[in-house]
This record gives C-alpha cells, sequence and structure tokens, in this order.
C-alpha cells in the first residue's frame, strides 16, 4: 500500500501504521536527497502551498518552507501577531482568502486546538497541522520517532520517557501516539502541576523521579517549560524546576547505560538541559531539526500526490 | 495471454558480451567514465555488465551507481499508479566524467528524460551516452535513441517486454506477454 490513508494531517491519532512506514520510507529517499549538491526534486513544482502561522516559530516553519522549496513548490508564508484569535471569526475570513488564492495546501499553526480540523472541513485544500494550540503537532510526533529509528533502527520495543511539561504539550501528546503505535512504551515525569490527570488513561505511566525514569529509559525527549502557556504558577521557580527535572552532565554520566537525549526547540538551556548536555555526543537534537526537513518533504509529497489534476 | 520468448539464455550472454565490448572500444579503460544503472530493473543490467568488464575484460576500478527517477517522472499526480521510490546510490561525483545510462528497456523514453535532469543533481557530466538491453522502436514518445542497444523489437502498446536475471528470477531471458 504505497498512500496515505488520509488526505490530511490534522493528527498523529487519524493515521495508522502503515502510513508512519510509509512516511517513514519517502523519508529516507528525500534525506539522500537534501545531501546532493543540487538539493531539488521538480516533483511538485505545480502545487502551491500556503503557510499560516498564528503562533511564533522558528524551527516549524523554517523547516517546513524549506521542505516545500526543496520540493519545488510554490511557497507564499503569512504569520499572524500573536494577537488573540476570536474564536472562529477571523479564521473564516482566512479561509475566504486561501479560497481566493487558488492554494492547494495550507500548513497551519494556531492558538486553538481543533483549528486544522474546522479549516479541513472548511477549506477545499489539503490541510497540515503544523501545531493546534495544545493538543497535537504531528510533523514533530513523525520526526522525533524517525530520529529514534534513526539511531536505534527500530521504535518497537523501545522505552521513551518525556520529560517536562507534558499539560500543555502538543509534542509530547504527538510523540504518545506516535511512539505507541509503533509499539514503544512510553512514560512521562515531571511536576506534578503538569502532568495531566487522566494521563494514565493513554496507557502511559507517571515516573515522578527522573532519575529512576533516566535509568528506565532508552531514550528521554526533553520538553521545554511553556512559559507563554502558563496562566498560574505551576512551579515555585525556574530554579526548582532545574534542580529536579533537569538534565546535567553528571546525571547523564552517573546512568549505567547511555540514552539519547532528545529536545524539540527552542532549548532554555539551563533549565531542561545543561549546555554540556545539548551539545553532548548523546543528544541528537540537530539530528532532529535535519530529520524534520525530510520527514515533512514526505509528507507534503505523499499528502500532494494525492491531489489529483 | 501469450508468452512468445525474444531472447534465450544464450542469447542474452552474447548480447552482453558484444555491449561490453562496444563499451570498451568508446571508453577504453574507464578512467573517466560511470556506469548508471536506473533503478529499478536497470540496476542488474549494470552490475551484470560491470562484473563481466572486470572478470572477462581485465577492466578494473569502474565507478557504478545507481539512480532513482521517482521524484523527476513528468505523471506525477497524473497517473494512478503508486509511486514507489528506490535509492539513488552514488558515491562519486559526476563532475566532467563521462555517463552512460543502462537500463533494461527503452520504451516511450520518458524515464531517460528524468534521468537526465535527474543527473544535474550530482554535476555536469562531459557526456551522457544510454545503453539498454531491448530497443522498442516505434514507441518513442521523446526524441530519444540508444547508442547502445542489445536488441530491438517491434511491440504491439498492450505488449510487455519482460526482462529476467539469473540472479534475481532464476534465468537470464526476456519474454514479451
Amino acid at each position: 500500500m504505497k498512500e496515505l490513508s488520509v488526505n490530511h494531517l490534522l493528527g498523529i491519532k487519524y493515521i495508522n501504521k502503515n502510513d508512519i512506514d510509509l512516511i517513514f520510507e519517502t523519508a529516507d529517499q528525500f534525506k539522500e536527497v537534501i545531501n546532493r549538491p543540487i538539493k531539488k526534486v521538480p516533483s511538485l513544482r505545480d502545487i502551491t502551498i500556503a503557510n499560516i502561522f498564528f503562533e511564533n516559530s522558528t524551527r516549524t516553519k523554517l523547516s517546513f518552507e524549506l521542505a516545500q522549496k526543496r520540493l519545488s513548490a510554490d511557497v507564499i508564508s503569512f504569520s499572524a501577531a500573536q494577537s488573540s484569535v476570536k474564536k472562529g471569526e477571523t479564521l473564516i475570513d482566512t479561509v475566504n482568502n486561501i479560497l481566493s488564492m487558488k492554494v492547494d495546501m495550507v500548513v497551519m499553526r494556531h492558538e486553538r486546538p481543533g483549528a486544522a480540523h474546522f479549516l479541513s472541513r472548511n477549506v477545499n485544500a489539503s490541510i497540515v497541522n503544523a501545531g493546534d494550540g495544545a493538543h497535537e503537532h504531528p510533523t514533530q510526533g513523525l520526526l522525533d520517532s524517525y530520529t529514534i529509528r534513526e539511531k536505534l533502527g527500530e521504535v518497537g520495543g523501545k522505552k521513551v520517557v518525556i520529560v517536562g511539561d507534558i499539560l500543555h504539550s502538543r509534542v509530547a501528546l504527538s510523540n504518545i501516539f506516535a511512539l505507541q503505535m509503533q509499539g514503544a512504551e512510553v512514560r512521562v515525569c515531571g511536576p506534578k502541576t503538569l502532568i495531566p490527570k487522566y494521563i494514565e488513561s493513554l496507557g502511559v505511566k507517571v515516573e515522578p523521579n527522573l532519575r529512576k525514569a533516566l535509568e528506565w529509559a532508552d531514550v528521554a525527549n526533553m520538553l521545554r517549560v511553556q512559559n507563554e502557556r502558563l496562566d498560574v504558577n505551576y512551579f515555585p521557580s525556574t530554579r526548582e524546576y532545574a534542580q529536579q527535572y533537569g538534565v546535567d552532565k553528571a546525571l547523564l554520566d552517573s546512568l549505567d547505560k547511555e540514552i539519547i537525549i532528545m529536545h524539540p526547540g527552542p532549548i532554555n538551556r539551563g533549565v531542561e538541559i545543561t549546555s554540556d548536555v545539548a551539545d553532548s555526543q548523546q543528544s541528537v537534537i540537530l539530528e532532529q531539526v535535519e530529520n524534520g526537513v525530510a520527514v515533512r518533504m514526505a509528507v507534503i509529497y505523499l499528502l500532494a500526490s494525492k491531489i489529483k489534476q | 495471454m501469450s508468452h512468445k520468448i525474444l531472447l534465450t539464455s544464450r542469447e542474452v550472454n552474447i548480447i552482453l558480451h558484444r555491449l561490453a565490448c562496444q563499451l570498451i572500444e568508446k571508453h577504453l579503460d574507464f578512467s573517466d567514465t560511470v556506469l548508471i544503472g536506473l533503478q529499478p530493473r536497470g540496476r542488474f543490467l549494470a552490475e551484470r555488465i560491470k562484473q563481466l568488464l572486470e572478470q572477462e575484460y581485465n577492466v578494473t576500478g569502474i565507478e557504478l551507481g545507481f539512480l532513482d527517477i521517482t521524484f523527476f517522472r513528468d505523471d506525477f499526480r497524473r497517473s494512478d499508479k503508486p509511486l514507489e521510490a528506490n535509492r539513488t546510490e552514488i558515491d562519486f561525483l559526476v563532475e566532467n566524467k563521462k555517463v552512460v545510462f543502462i537500463d533494461d528497456v527503452l520504451y516511450t523514453g520518458r524515464s531517460i528524460r528524468a534521468a537526465l535532469t535527474a543527473i544535474q543533481s550530482f554535476g555536469r557530466p562531459s557526456e551522457i551516452e544510454l545503453l539498454v538491453l531491448i530497443d522498442r522502436r516505434f514507441s518513442r514518445h521523446l526524441p530519444i535513441q540508444p547508442d547502445y542497444r542489445g536488441r530491438q523489437v517491434d511491440a504491439i502498446n498492450d505488449e510487455k517486454v519482460k526482462v529476467s536475471w539469473k540472479e534475481h528470477d532464476g534465468e537470464d531471458s526476456v519474454y514479451l506477454i
């Protein structure tokens, strides 16, 4: 089966394992392409893609733009300033703009969960969710799994702990869905105030002690403290967070095996991880960024191939 | 659906030797030449030819690569066939080298057009030639012709030329099906 089962990428929960395998196989090909002298393929030269970012982004926005340009697509990007988007209203205006520009695909990041879903029901274009509030960030979930597959050979049977602000993290949720679909075991670790109450109903155990969590795991995915989403004080101080849930070189070296350290970025150096951990051999943070372009090329290519002439 | 045999194992062997000799005539010691097999099926022919050149004709140090053209095809989104990409393995530069594309069957010529665009991603060859085992003449959609051809075949559109290789399918043969 060489086609995606969906016409949009709204979340990991809507795709299946075959889709993930197909995306990864295609990403392998694109990883080779982006290491050639001329990093372009002409496949999407008749496709127009709009990137609409209602929330700030460096990595994701650049990564998507690069992926689209390497596929020779026409790209238009606009970031709405960090204004409060009233529920639905301004989005409908945006929808009307898109319809009149006749774009084939929309990549959107929005602060409201379900925004991408809403768009897919109201616009005649293929939608890629680049993050909707604290809900899902499917391409991040995919590239994280892809990186684990690259480093450890496969994802099935591996033990992954996600550390930090799980409550507000779309990266955490997408990762949980993707990893479980591929047969990995997932645990979370963080301050009790930042772990969702019903996380166990997803089949994810909570390990409150960081050292124990790292000793159990093969991979640790460190999440950033999402200050912009913290409406109340979830922990006494950043220093206390760093002491209890931050990883430093001493802690990493004291474990009896070498684990892989991941971080979706941007890193708060000294809070979630220290500089010597971020720059160490065990960290795959920059590989995640490189893989992000290849995975996004694969997703866009596969979605585009379903848009018939 | 009839199976008509076009080339027997022996005939394939003789043709491969002839093609190898023709290559040596033009490219001598292959110091400026690289062979590129077009994925997926040109790969086996390319490997065979390299093997023949090395073992029977003592030409050493031949550079062989494989080029996948899936992303350069002109029928993306226009055909219902799902596209399956294979590996591209070109571990050398083609800058200023003579490139020989190797494919099993030349039909419409569109694969070769895609390959001509694709190879530009790896450098600027000094010249490009085409070697095919079977040339389905009169079926071309583009002005593309082979420099080295095994056997010319007249086949109608409904018929397919199937090339089998000993390593892969048990025997060397070419069928019309």
